[in-house]
């Protein structure tokens, strides 16, 4: 390599405008690479971004803790969006507020389904107690999950991958599920998916309306909330 | 929208400064989301510059999940040693989860007699 395109490379690598304008570069290549495959969810935009970022700093032998420099600034506006979920979930009150009690009923049933058949899951299949642990808080958003893994005994640093992971199979299985099982219904989908797929599935609802983003945003919140203290509960009576 | 997204900022500031106070196991941001809610109620309105704010990040919520989940790199190891198990358990937990909460929320509105207005 030339001694001044390597200079400006170690530049570049160290600053965090590269990284931040990659990760807005990829998302908008993601979305072309998902549209013209015809939307399918497969390829969703936000796992395609990720393969490409995940790529590239192999490639280039760039440590995540560099990328996230730049990465952070996007990263960021995480916390103010999830406030702002409040404003679609004020426009669907009187809905809310007339299904409350099946919406909460439903994500109880949900959050003992998604822990219970963790715990048989990985016993019947021979995994690790710790995996386990760390696989239980997997339909949690983020920060409440790693807190929750931390709690009973799991790898925190784990829970959060196994988050993303769940999130973006959540986003792949929903839709053939509900057209399997004929939910039409946006708020039934919506809370379905805000339930199993936290932010993941929102963000994919919002696109399809915005009843399905408040359903799911709702979805996600309350099930953050509620697993923060069912899930020890759970675990020191079942498992 | 500038004082939208300030109005944002505060609350999730208050829901901060609130759980690490309380040590209450919930993250700030999502107190923050519902005591702009219970804000909001109160008003009984959204102030047209919240709206905007909240309009224009949730447009844009997918993308913010990128640079979290770039950081899959540094489990890779870790993934790797349970693979199957993970892999099985993960795609079968998910479907059961979304089958049983999309069934029972029906049920159950069906039994409170609630129509569907899909």
């Amino acid at each position: 390599m030339p001694e001044v395109i390597f200079e400006l490379w170690v530049y570049m690598a160290a600053s965090p405008l590269l990284h931040l304008l990659l990760t807005l570069l990829a998302f908008f290549l993601a979305q072309w690479i998902n549209r013209r495959a015809g939307g399918s969810p497969l390829l969703h935009p936000v796992l395609v971004a990720i393969a490409l970022l995940v790529g590239f700093l192999l490639i280039t032998n760039t440590p995540y803790a560099t990328y996230f420099e730049g990465a952070q600034f996007i990263h960021f506006l995480m916390g103010p969006a999830i406030v702002s979920l409040a404003v679609p979930l004020f426009e669907h009150r009187e809905r809310i507020r007339r299904e409350f009690i099946p919406l909460m009923l439903a994500c109880v049933a949900g959050i003992f389904t998604a822990v219970i058949s963790t715990v048989v899951l990985v016993r019947l299949l021979g995994g690790r107690e710790d995996t386990m642990l760390s696989l239980v808080p997997k339909s949690v958003t983020t920060p409440i999950a790693m807190g929750i893994a931390e709690q009973i005994g799991g790898f925190p640093a784990l829970a959060a991958g196994i988050v993303l992971i769940t999130g973006a199979i959540g986003c792949l299985l929903g839709p053939p599920i509900f057209k399997l099982l004929k939910i039409k219904d946006h708020a039934v989908q919506g809370f379905a998916m805000g339930l199993a797929a936290h932010g993941f599935g929102t963000a994919q609802c919002f696109s399809l309306s915005n009843l399905a983003g408040a359903f799911a945003g709702l979805a996600m919140g309350v099930t953050g909330l509620l697993s923060a203290f069912l899930i020890p509960l759970i675990m020191r009576f079942f498992a | 929208m500038l004082e939208g997204f300030a109005v944002l900022l505060l609350f999730q500031l208050i829901g901060e400064l609130i759980t690490r106070l309380s040590g209450i196991p919930v993250p700030g941001p999502v107190l923050g989301m519902a005591l702009l809610l219970l804000a909001v109620l109160l008003l009984k309105k959204v102030p047209g510059g919240v709206r905007s704010a909240s309009e224009g990040l949730l447009r844009y919520l997918p993308l913010l999940f990128v640079p979290a989940g770039v950081g899959l790199i540094n489990h890779g190891l870790l993934l790797k040693q349970d693979i199957w198990v993970i892999s099985i358990t993960l795609v079968v937990s998910t479907i059961l989860t979304l089958i049983v909460t999309v069934l029972v929320l029906q049920g159950l509105k069906k039994l409170w007699g609630i129509e569907k207005d899909a």
